[in-house]
């Protein structure tokens, strides 16, 4: 048995058999980040002191005396005098802070070429971009460098760069998980959530990272407890929505495939399939860039330079181009056509949803439309970047739960299968996962190089 | 040409809440060590959020409702964007498009009891401070996030005392509410104000007004406004276009300064705070902060008066001594004794108010006891008043009520008015009735 290998739950039990120690699991770890790294790029400052179940963090989580960059140079050195809730949660579920993960400057981009710090290589094929913004998470889970990792999601950024990893990632309900100490790109939009190797794990580590802590106002949901019933052993009596509007223009004809072979399975596997409509998915981009980027040009005002952190001319040209952006939605006279209409135009995708649960349990379809491209192929062309976060970006403005889940290759690269849920309802979008994962294999696949590398512990 | 003030007024009262606005730092920082009362919320650290505060919400909306506003219910708070030093998040969380409180009034006793319109009153944070030393500025946030509630009133001064009247009596009513000790020394209290002068024959408003700041105390403000008055009229008269600009006032100079010509102006872009939910009051709330909303100086004094029919000075030095409570103790322990001879002895400190209430009374009964007729003389006196007015008796026992007063007159002349009226009509109805 390969120690690294190991997802959450599995570890878990083995520590608890005795089998192998907290600290022969840490030195396994450490070994293979530091075997991986320099290829990967997927980890930036690194916790001596860890001890416990290995954990890697998207470095926009505040760790308490450990550099907290948030993939950007304008933060360089800079250490928090705190820790973010969600790690001082884990902490106490004998999880530590094994490294900071890689991420698009401010969470902004879905390739991970934003960092300030490089880009991260994703585990599949070097040569092409993990998808982003948790961009070293993802790839540091893909590559088995932790145990687990944490992102966050605030228009797709864990869901698809899990997709384009061949992981599980899930971005829990907006409020079931509190935002204290993640540095924020958009306050309405930013959801802290798991990336894990198995479902179950997510849902593990959902369990004790969600509650109020009293310190996000918006996080005031009772936490995610596991449901009393027996786990589901099939979809029998499941109804899954498929959306017409996540397999039109721009979906790759290799991912379609792979995405409608999932669907055939759950099919196979009890649930009955309907259509429904989505019919505000066109402009979930232009509402997603002007929200987002309004609050993000607001968030990022405090980078003055004054009490910490660097010079502003550090920010790297997508942060640049996001708070101009945002700077122009909220100025007077243009805020009625901008922010306002895409407030309300937020309100008509969430209805979309409301309506489109009438008729089903769970929505299903695409992560992202095209699977992992090229370091560097999209740099020139920001517009072609945001499209990619057609499918994810509309279930992050409605608030709900989705959950990205691997379901085949496409050309040799990971493809994800989207689990949209309704609001709080993270229970539903996880079982269908885990019976789906079950009677896959596709868990299994590793990336060929790892196979490669030495210095693993073996029991 | 004859002008006269247009006058608006702003006002901002630091509240006296335990913590600050969004973080649980203490928010007395008066005169403590800089930099002690903070955290990563009020520092603006990476990855803080507000929590607002529950205390402060209702402070606002007591000061709201005695100025007699509509409490909205579909209120939030906003950001408001703008760069400097003391403002560590780059923004100030405040209240724009949706203010907790609107539309209220406030009656002055000047102008025949003039209304003042009143058009929000909302809530939001302070800044921290500048210290300029040399060529170093330093930075104290220990005011940072404390409670800041923003009045503003409709243009509806006419001159500087109603302003200043209405400023002291607003002053008055947050310290009666216990939402602000008000000091405008220690700067609790700001004061703003637009000033702008209106051809008398014309109705509608200037179209430029001058925001005055750095006003420090009343004094400084009636002296800012009558300066920049005449500022603007000379400058008028010479025929001089004015705009939309900010002013400072110089108390030294005696004049006021440009601070920011309208082509400065800010551009805020507020929009929602999205970091903290609506805020949500609904009717039980509201009557549940009315039910604890101290009583007014202005409604306790017009109370004492009635109640007690005290004169309107006595009611308000009463009020203005603190010594209402201790006055309608008095009353209730000094049974017999006259409301207004107890209101005089407090307020013209005849006894000590070192003491309770009842030894108070009881020092009184004494000092005005040896003047008063005793029981004994008393009766006597009743005794040949009723000897001595057969007729009135008689008509009084055919039920003909109103002769009592002129037996009670007679009586008081017999004592030569040194019985207390109480008394003498209860002897007198006694032996009557006999």
């Amino acid at each position: 048995m390969n120690i690294t290998e190991l997802s959450l739950i599995e570890t878990i039990e083995v520590l608890k058999s005795g089998r192998f120690s907290n600290e022969e699991l840490n030195i396994a770890y450490t070994a293979r980040l530091s075997d991986l790294n320099p290829k990967l790029n997927a980890v930036l400052a690194r916790n001596q002191k860890g001890h416990g179940i290995p954990a890697i963090f998207k470095d926009v989580f505040s760790t308490k005396g450990i550099e907290t960059t948030a993939g950007s140079k304008i933060l360089e050195g800079y250490k928090p005098v705190f820790n973010a809730t969600v790690v001082e949660k884990l902490e106490e579920q004998g999880v530590s802070v094994l490294g900071k993960a890689n991420c698009d400057e401010f969470a902004m981009g879905s390739s991970g070429e934003n960092s300030g710090y490089g880009p991260t290589h994703n585990p599949w094929n070097l040569d092409k971009v993990p998808g982003g913004s948790s961009s070293g998470s993802a790839a540091a889970v893909a590559a088995d460098m932790c145990v687990l990792a944490l992102g966050t999601d605030t228009g797709g950024s864990i869901r698809q760069p899990a997709a384009l990893c061949g992981v599980v990632g899930l971005k829990p309900s907006y409020g079931r998980v509190s935002r204290y100490g993640v540095i924020p790109m958009a306050s309405s939009l930013d959801c802290p959530g798991p990336i894990t190797k198995t479902v179950g794990d997510a849902r593990r580590v959902l369990e004790w990272i969600s509650g109020s802590d009293g310190k996000d106002a918006n996080c005031t949901k009772n936490s995610f407890a596991r449901s009393l019933l027996t786990k589901l052993k099939n979809l029998h009596g499941l109804k899954v929505g498929v959306p017409r509007e996540y397999f039109g223009k721009g979906l790759d004809i290799g991912i379609e495939k792979v995405v409608k072979g999932a669907i055939k399975q759950l099919e196979e596997l009890g649930a009955k399939t309907v259509e429904v409509e989505l019919p505000h998915t066109e402009y979930g981009i232009a509402t997603y860039y002007i929200i987002m980027s309004s609050e993000a040009s607001s968030n990022l005002a405090r980078f003055d330079g004054i009490r910490y952190g660097h010079d502003r001319n550090l920010f790297g040209p997508e942060v640049k181009r996001r708070i101009m952006l945002g700077t122009y939605s909220l100025s007077s006279g243009y805020y009625d056509d901008y922010f306002q209409k895409a407030a309300k135009v937020r309100s008509l995708i969430k209805q979309d949803f409301d309506k489109a649960f009438e008729k089903c349990d769970v929505i299903v379809g695409p992560t992202s439309p095209t699977t992992a491209w090229n370091i560097g192929e999209k740099v020139d062309d920001p517009l072609s970047m945001y499209l990619s976060d057609a499918y994810t970006v509309p279930a992050s403005l409605a608030g709900i739960p989705g959950l990205s889940v691997p379901c085949g290759f496409a050309e040799g690269l990971p493809v994800g299968l989207q689990i949209l849920g309704k609001y709080m309802d993270e229970e539903t979008i996880l079982n269908v996962g885990e019976v789906y994962e079950k009677a896959t294999n596709w868990r299994k696949e590793k990336p060929s190089f790892a196979e490669a590398t030495e210095g693993q512990a073996r029991l | 040409m004859q002008y006269t003030p247009v006058i608006g007024l702003e006002i901002h009262v630091e509240l006296n809440t335990k913590t600050k606005m969004f973080c649980s730092c203490s928010a007395d920082y008066f005169g403590k060590e800089p930099n002690t009362h903070t955290c990563p919320v009020c520092l603006g650290l990476p990855g803080a959020l507000p929590f607002a505060n529950k205390e402060a919400l209702e402070k606002c909306l007591m000061i709201g409702l005695a100025l007699n506003c509509k409490i909205s219910k579909d209120s939030y708070f906003e950001r408001k964007n703008y760069f400097y030093p003391d403002l560590p998040k780059g923004y100030q969380i405040s209240q724009y498009r949706k203010p907790l409180c609107i539309g209220g009034s406030l009656a002055l006793h000047l102008g025949g009891g003039k209304l003042i319109r009143i058009n929000r009153v909302h809530i939001e944070e302070d800044t921290g401070k500048l210290f300029h030393k040399k060529s170093k500025t330093l930075i104290d946030f220990n005011r940072s996030g404390v409670p800041l509630v923003e009045m503003v009133t409709e243009p509806d001064f006419k001159n500087v005392d109603e302003v200043v009247e209405f400023a002291k009596t607003f002053q008055q009513i947050v310290r009666d509410l216990g939402a602000s000790n008000a000091d405008m020394e220690r700067g609790d209290l700001r004061l703003e104000a637009n000033v702008s002068l209106r051809e008398i024959q014309k109705d509608n408003l200037p179209d430029y007004r001058i925001e005055l700041k750095n006003i420090n105390s009343f004094r400084f403000m009636q002296h800012a406004l009558e300066y920049e008055i005449e500022r603007q009229r000379k400058l008028l008269e010479q025929g001089v276009p004015l705009y939309k600009e900010t002013r400072g006032w110089s108390e030294e100079k005696k004049e006021s300064y440009l601070q920011r010509s309208k082509e400065d102006a800010h551009d805020y872009r507020y929009f929602p705070e999205p970091d903290i939910p609506a805020i949500s009051f609904n009717d039980s709330d509201i009557e549940r902060i009315k039910a604890k909303t101290p009583e007014l100086f202005s409604s306790k004094s017009k109370r004492l008066e009635t109640e007690y029919g005290l004169t309107s000075e006595t009611a308000k030095t009463l009020v203005k001594q603190g010594m209402a409570g201790y006055f309608e103790e008095a009353v209730k322990e000094g049974e017999g004794l006259d409301p207004k001879a107890i209101a005089n002895a407090i307020v013209n400190k005849r006894q000590s108010t070192e003491l309770s209430p009842g030894e108070f009374t009881g020092k009184l009964r004494e000092v005005t006891g040896k003047q008063e007729t005793s029981m004994g003389d008393l009766e006597i006196a009743v005794l040949s008043v009723i000897k001595h007015n057969e007729k009135a008796v008689g008509d009084y026992k055919n039920g003909k009520e109103s002769v009592i007063q002129f037996l009670v007159g007679e009586i008081m002349r017999e004592t030569k008015g040194k019985a207390v009226i109480d008394k003498v009509l209860k002897i007198l109805l006694e032996k009557l009735n006999d």
